[in-house]
């Protein structure tokens, strides 16, 4: 009986391997995300804790901002935009934007950019003349 | 820091800077001053006094807002967003004619928070009414709840937004007196511009901090607001009319 069991667990891992052999031959359906840092050394946590919980910081910075007029720049869609908007197209949506490209991947729609604008501002001195 | 701390050093920092420059200016720059890891104060309430008198023919008020919030029409003045408004009245009797801008009233006990479904319409510590667009469903109930016909509602998708001033389709919005701008301690859009181009007739402050400029004008001259008998308690007063 126990020779049959490891007889079948080996099949059966053998049968994944070979899977994932193909799985890595195979070209992906879904491009994989383009993650382009346009500016600035380090964000303001670790890469994996922003991946993980950028939308809570983003979700608690926007209740402060709106209910207590707390504009700390520290966790404010403002500053996303201002350091990882595309250099070419100024914006952090479109095929190889900041925000889109990882959404599109893992299939989460963004609604941050139907009122905030996705574009980064131009600097105070160009604004004002 | 506790409230009744942070004004008596308010007052002390007030006194000192009374010692230094002219009065009036440096109180108004004192009140505004506040850092953006401070939150707003029940103890500020934000407000405006128009005096109908100096109010001309222009609509320079009407531009700078709609400039600076990014309110752009799309040639249909029926459902176009309008967060302030020149209104011309007539005494029908005397052929008396008179024109005022018209915006929220940023009123003490608004009605478009009462009646609001989902507590995005709200009232900020500091008086400023607002929309928290966020949870804002578009059901319109404030904007027939309120008398002066304040807010509008966005029908369109929209492009091009201001980074300070985000707009959206589906939403409710009003004259948010430049909160953005008040947070960086300057003045809403609109003064600025009546002061800048047109009659002078636009004034802001706080109307709690009694060494303001507005303060003294509403202790010292007449003033209204529009619908009192409603009883709102208006941040918006008009002088003259």
């Amino acid at each position: 009986m126990m020779r049959i069991a490891a007889a079948v667990l080996a099949a059966a891992s053998l049968a994944l391997a070979a899977a994932a052999g193909a799985q890595q031959a195979r070209p992906a359906r879904v491009a994989a995300p383009v993650i382009k840092i346009e500016k600035g050394e380090a964000c303001v946590a670790p890469a994996d804790e922003m991946r993980r919980n950028h939308m809570k910081m983003l979700l608690h910075q926007r209740d402060r901002t709106m209910r207590q007029g707390l504009r700390e720049p520290r966790h404010s869609l403002k500053g996303c935009v201002e350091c990882h908007a595309s250099r070419d197209t100024g914006s952090v949506l479109g095929k190889e934007g900041f925000c889109s490209s990882c959404h599109e991947y893992a299939a989460v729609k963004i609604d941050c950019f139907q009122c905030h604008t996705p574009l980064r501002q131009a600097p105070a001195a160009a604004r004002r003349p | 820091m506790s409230p009744e701390r942070r004004q008596f050093l308010a007052w002390g920092a007030a006194a000192a800077a009374g010692s230094a420059l002219a009065p009036g200016l440096r109180l108004v720059e004192l009140a505004q001053a506040r850092s953006p890891e401070e939150a707003a104060s029940k103890l500020q309430r934000w407000g405006l006094l128009i005096d109908v008198t100096k109010c001309g023919g222009c609509d320079d008020c009407v531009t700078a807002c709609h400039a600076e919030n990014g309110v752009s029409g799309h040639g249909r003045p029926e459902t176009d967003a309008q967060w302030i408004r020149k209104l011309s009245i007539r005494d029908k009797r005397t052929g008396y004619a008179q024109t005022l801008p018209l915006m929220c009233q940023h009123c003490e006990h608004p009605p478009c928070v009462d009646v609001c479904p989902t507590g995005a319409s709200f009232k900020r510590d500091d008086g400023i009414v607002l929309v928290d667009k966020h949870t804002c469903i578009g059901c319109r109930y404030c904007v027939l709840a309120c008398p002066y016909g304040a807010r509008s509602f966005i029908h369109e998708a929209v492009s091009g937004q201001k980074a300070d001033v985000p707009r959206g389709k589906g939403t409710v919005e009003s004259c948010t007196l430049c909160v953005h701008r008040v947070d960086r301690g300057e003045t809403p859009a609109c003064v600025e511009a009546c002061n800048r181009d047109g009659g002078k007739a636009m004034a802001f402050g706080d109307l709690n901090d009694a060494s303001s400029a507005i303060h003294r004008r509403l202790k010292g001259e007449a003033s209204s607001q529009i619908r009192a008998d409603l009883a709102l308690n208006t941040g918006v007063r008009y002088q003259g009319l």
